[in-house]
Order: structure tokens, then C-alpha cells, then sequence
């Protein structure tokens, strides 16, 4: 089984978002990056089919060479070898595009992805990847197993779980849940050295559309201060939320 | 050439975002100068859409269709959308619409923006205000393609009242085998109880709680309230609380009117995660805790003095209101 990782490069879950050059640009300025959590999840499960089942986990990402420090992370938790798209990703289906000639090219029988990036939050590469190539597709997917052509996956639902059978070449759009927080892989030093001599291609996007453009950022307004209500006077709360804030 | 808005039902019932992206597409297509025709997948009494400003509806009855497939829903709609010549699609931010929507962008090659929270600021170009970085920001983005695709974030946008006249046609799309390579072979879903994605009201629990032990309390405040429960990350990773309770940035996001948070610190990605909510408030001992400067009211306190003491008030409150 030859298995695709598809690994956005995003700010640290913790970091603080500003935006620079007239608000038309997010502010990369003391940002940590790192392997999308969403992803993080998915090269985790792909490691385990590594290690149980014998497949080969190559990783790809689309982005300039400032991600390569991410890429290198993906190699280190043990990914055989990487792929790097040389194109800013800047919208969904131009992403989709550049994955799709990648996955048709390598001929991969499973391509795990996020559900979506925390940074742009669009949520449409994988999907858009199974339709461009004809894949089977399971979204918000919180456990995968591979038994030879056929997969069984348990994808998340508003209020519940569903169990989905379906058949390789299968993409995967996952979550928290293909693994647990606690199965997440810090690179050891040994991974790290063997990182440094996998093999990294870099490869020049294909001609695509890009249907969607960012063309400003804002930042959310500020809050006015909390409302505190005296611990011995809950009454007080209830009445507030009916009447001030209509909530109830 | 009308606005095409998909208006999704769980067992025949609309659901309360049917109602919403109705509302929206009904102000896209008064800007375009259109009309609004729905897509209905085996839903009950679809003339209620006309409340919403729909004025033609497309009424699909399936049997295949009775449990969601993402790929073939996005091909009857990819269908519909080809037969009315609709060029701007208005779709929900559920979960089963998140899943089908990068199909049904895709098959009519156009651009598909989620997420977004307010109607468009033009529409030459088109332009629609969405969130981004996980509520810590927003975009303002353009879509150029001919054929746009917008997902409206649950509780953004509003249900808008518009009393028309529907018509409703029946639509039947040809589906076949292909489209149903995935097979739905069990559904686990709480019934009866209300969804974080659908809830009103969420109460969400943090590790102040001390132990799963203690949740009854968040349980009964929900009950009252008829309120979804959720909780933050250390607890879902720590396994007192499933993992789809788990709200913030890397589980889900809270777009309710009234958030609760107690004994929730409010770390940045949980902040970040709730924040679409429209009232928060926070119950915590520790008057430091960050959730106080993203709370609209905030009681300092004792989780396990206050609950019952909030618990025994809204009971007085619901009884009086009844």
C-alpha cells in the first residue's frame, strides 16, 4: 500500500494572529509553524500502517521553501520520502490541483489529509482531490482500517459517529480520533539525523485557476469588559440573560 | 437565472440552518436581482421554505438518498444546479454539507468559500466576509469563478422572514452505482438531545470539574436549558468526556447564542473555538483565568457552589416563563 500524507504548514495553535502589509497579509513575523494538528493526526495513522502493514508514507505539501523545516518534522516522525510543491497555497482548488497531478503521478492508493488547516480554514482540499481523481472519500474521518482493497472508516457527525465501508484508492479528510493526542510522535534524534537524508523533491506547480481570492484580513473587534455577577447572587445572572442578553 | 440554496433535512425535518441559508440566499438573489429556488432531499412540508423567500422549490424523494452519501447528494445537486442555469449556490456549514460541498464546487468547476458570516459586501465582485485562522480572524475574500459555491456559518446570518408563494416540481436526478461507492453501514447517534452543531445553548465543562465523576451537574444545567453539552480539550484527551464534546480550535467550533463555560481557563484555542458564540459566560474560581476576558458575564466562584445554585434559579425562572 503506497500512502500520501498531504501536510499544510500552519502557525502554532497558540500563536497570536496579525495581519501586515495594509491587513492583506498574514503576519508570519515571531510565528511558530508547524505540521497542521488536522494532518498530524493522519501521518500518526499513517505511521501505524507503516509499521503493521508494511506501506511505504510519502508526505507533500504545497508551499514555498520556508516549509521545508515542517516537511523535514514529517520525515523525522518517520515519513520514507517527501514531496514539495513550489507554489504559495493560496486557494483550495489551485492546492486540490497541485495534489491531484502529484497523487495520479505517484500512484497512490491512500491520501490522507486534514479535515482542514487551522490557518485558512477552508476544508475543501481533500474532498476536491477525490472528485478531480475519482477516489473514494470520507470526511471528519476518527478511525481508518485498511483490510487489503477494502477500508472501514468511522467519520464524526453532528450528534454521533458513522461507520463507512468503502474501497481503496480511497482519500481520507481526518481529525483527532484516527489517533489519540497521546499516540503524536516527538522526533528523536536518530529520526531527525536519518531526516536529513531522505529524499525532499521539489517540483514545479501545474497551470490551475484559482477561483477564490483573499483580498483582505481583519481582526475580530474588541470585547467590552465582563459583566461579573456576585457569586452569592446567581439570580442576578438569569435575569441579565434574559434581559439584557436575550439568550434565554 | 436563480439562486440555488440546498435546504437540508434530517428525517424529513428541516433543520434550523435549512432556514437560515433560505434567508441568505433569499438577500444574495435580491441583490442579483433573482429569485431563490431550493433543493430538497426527502424532506416533509417543503412549502414552509416560502416563509424564507424560496419560490420554487425542487422536491427530491429517494429512497437511496434516505441516509446522507456526500457524493451522491453533490451529484443530485451538481444536477439541479445545471438544470435551473443556477450560478451562485447557497449551502449550510453542518457537517454532512461541509463533507459534500468541495464535491459539488468541484463537479461545476467553481469556487467555494465556507465559513462565511455575513451577507456579500458586493457582488461585482463578489465578495463574501468569512472567518479564518479558527475565529481569530477574518477574510474578506473574492470569488471569481462563474459558479460560486457559499457555505453560511450556522447562526451567522440569521433566519429572515420573506413570505412567497412556492411552487413545488418534482426533481429526480439519475444516480447510480457510481455514486455510491461509500457505504453508510451504521449510524450512532444520540436522539432526542440537542447537538453542539444545532444547540441553542451549549455548557461546556472544564478540568475545574475535577473527574467525570462530577458531570451531572453540567448534565442537569443542559437539561434545563435544553442545551448541547460540550467540554475542553484536557478533558476529552484525559477521557472523561467523548470525544465529540470536545469544542475549540482542533475540535469542533460553537456557534450558539449562549455559551457556558465552567471551570474552563480559556486557553487561546479553546477561546478561538467559541467564540462565534453570541453570549459567553464563564464560572470559575480563579478571577485570572483568561475565559474572563472573553466572557460577556462572568461569575467568580465555586463550579460546585454556583452550578446548583444557577441550576435552582433557571428552574424558578422556567416556572414563572412557562
Amino acid at each position: 500500500m503506497k500512502i500520501l500524507v498531504c501536510i499544510s504548514n500552519v502557525p502554532d495553535t497558540t500563536s497570536k494572529i496579525n495581519f501586515t502589509e495594509g491587513d492583506t497579509k498574514f503576519d508570519t513575523n515571531g510565528v511558530q509553524f508547524v505540521i497542521n494538528p488536522n494532518d498530524e493526526f493522519g501521518l500518526t495513522r499513517a505511521m501505524w500502517f507503516k509499521e503493521k502493514q508494511g506501506a511505504a508514507v510519502h508526505v507533500a505539501t504545497v508551499g514555498g521553501p520556508q516549509t521545508e523545516p515542517t516537511i523535514r518534522k514529517a520525515l523525522a516522525i518517520g515519513a520514507d520520502e517527501a514531496i514539495r510543491i513550489n507554489a504559495e497555497p493560496t486557494d483550495g482548488f489551485f492546492v486540490a490541483r497541485q495534489l491531484a497531478e502529484v497523487i495520479k503521478n505517484g500512484g497512490y492508493d491512500l491520501v490522507i489529509a486534514g479535515r482542514e488547516s487551522i490557518d485558512y480554514n477552508g476544508g475543501m482540499v481533500p474532498g476536491m482531490v477525490a472528485t478531480l481523481l475519482d477516489m473514494n472519500f470520507v470526511n471528519t474521518c476518527i478511525g481508518l482500517e485498511i483490510d487489503g482493497s477494502n477500508a472501514t472508516a468511522l467519520r464524526e457527525i453532528d450528534g454521533g459517529k458513522e461507520t463507512i465501508s468503502t474501497e481503496l484508492p480511497l482519500v481520507i479528510g481526518g481529525q483527532k480520533g484516527l489517533v489519540e493526542e497521546s499516540d503524536l510522535r516527538i522526533p528523536n534524534m536518530r529520526g531527525i539525523m536519518m531526516a536529513r537524508k531522505k529524499v525532499l523533491n521539489v517540483v514545479e506547480p501545474v497551470d490551475a485557476p484559482k477561483p477564490t481570492q483573499d483580498q483582505k484580513f481583519e481582526k475580530p473587534a474588541a470585547k467590552g469588559p465582563v459583566k461579573l455577577v456576585d457569586a452569592d447572587n446567581v439570580g442576578e445572572l438569569v435575569d441579565l440573560l434574559h434581559n439584557e442578553a436575550k439568550a434565554i | 437565472m436563480p439562486v440555488l440554496v440546498y435546504t437540508e433535512s434530517d428525517k424529513g425535518k428541516f433543520k434550523k440552518n435549512a432556514f437560515e441559508v433560505a434567508s441568505y440566499a433569499h438577500k444574495v438573489a435580491q441583490e442579483l436581482g433573482d429569485t431563490v429556488t431550493a433543493v430538497t432531499i426527502n424532506a416533509n412540508e417543503d412549502d414552509i421554505l416560502g416563509t424564507y423567500g424560496v419560490s420554487k422549490i425542487l422536491k427530491i424523494s429517494n429512497d437511496q438518498l434516505d441516509t446522507f452519501n456526500a457524493k451522491a447528494y453533490a451529484n443530485a445537486l451538481t444536477q439541479a444546479a445545471e438544470a435551473e442555469g443556477a450560478k451562485v449556490i447557497i449551502v449550510s456549514s453542518s457537517a454532512d454539507t461541509k463533507f459534500l460541498a468541495p464535491i459539488l464546487a468541484t463537479k461545476l468547476n467553481g469556487g467555494y468559500v465556507p465559513n462565511v458570516v455575513a451577507a456579500p459586501e458586493s457582488t461585482s465582485p463578489f465578495v463574501v466576509k468569512r472567518t479564518a485562522f479558527s475565529n481569530k480572524g477574518f477574510a474578506h475574500t473574492e470569488i471569481s469563478s462563474e459558479v460560486k459555491v457559499i457555505g453560511v456559518s450556522n447562526n451567522a446570518f440569521g433566519m429572515v422572514e420573506n413570505n412567497v408563494s412556492a411552487s413545488v416540481e418534482d426533481f429526480s436526478p439519475a444516480l447510480g452505482d457510481a455514486d455510491f461507492t461509500t457505504k453508510s453501514v451504521d449510524v450512532d447517534k444520540v436522539v432526542g438531545k440537542a447537538t453542539i452543531a444545532d444547540a441553542d445553548i451549549v455548557v461546556s465543562g472544564g478540568r475545574g470539574l475535577k473527574g467525570p465523576e462530577n458531570w451531572g451537574m453540567v448534565e442537569e444545567l443542559a437539561e434545563i436549558l435544553g442545551a448541547a453539552t460540550a467540554c475542553s480539550k484536557p478533558v476529552s484527551d484525559l477521557g472523561w468526556r467523548p470525544h465529540g464534546e470536545h469544542v475549540g480550535q482542533t475540535g469542533k467550533p460553537v456557534a450558539s447564542n449562549l455559551y457556558i463555560a465552567i471551570g474552563i481557563s480559556g486557553a487561546i484555542q479553546h477561546l478561538a473555538g467559541v467564540s462565534a458564540s453570541k453570549t459567553k459566560v464563564v464560572i470559575n474560581n480563579d478571577p485570572e483565568a483568561p475565559f474572563f476576558k472573553a466572557a460577556d458575564y462572568g461569575i467568580v466562584g465555586d463550579a460546585f457552589e454556583v452550578v446548583p445554585k444557577l441550576i435552582e434559579k433557571l428552574k424558578e425562572f422556567k416556572a414563572q416563563n412557562a
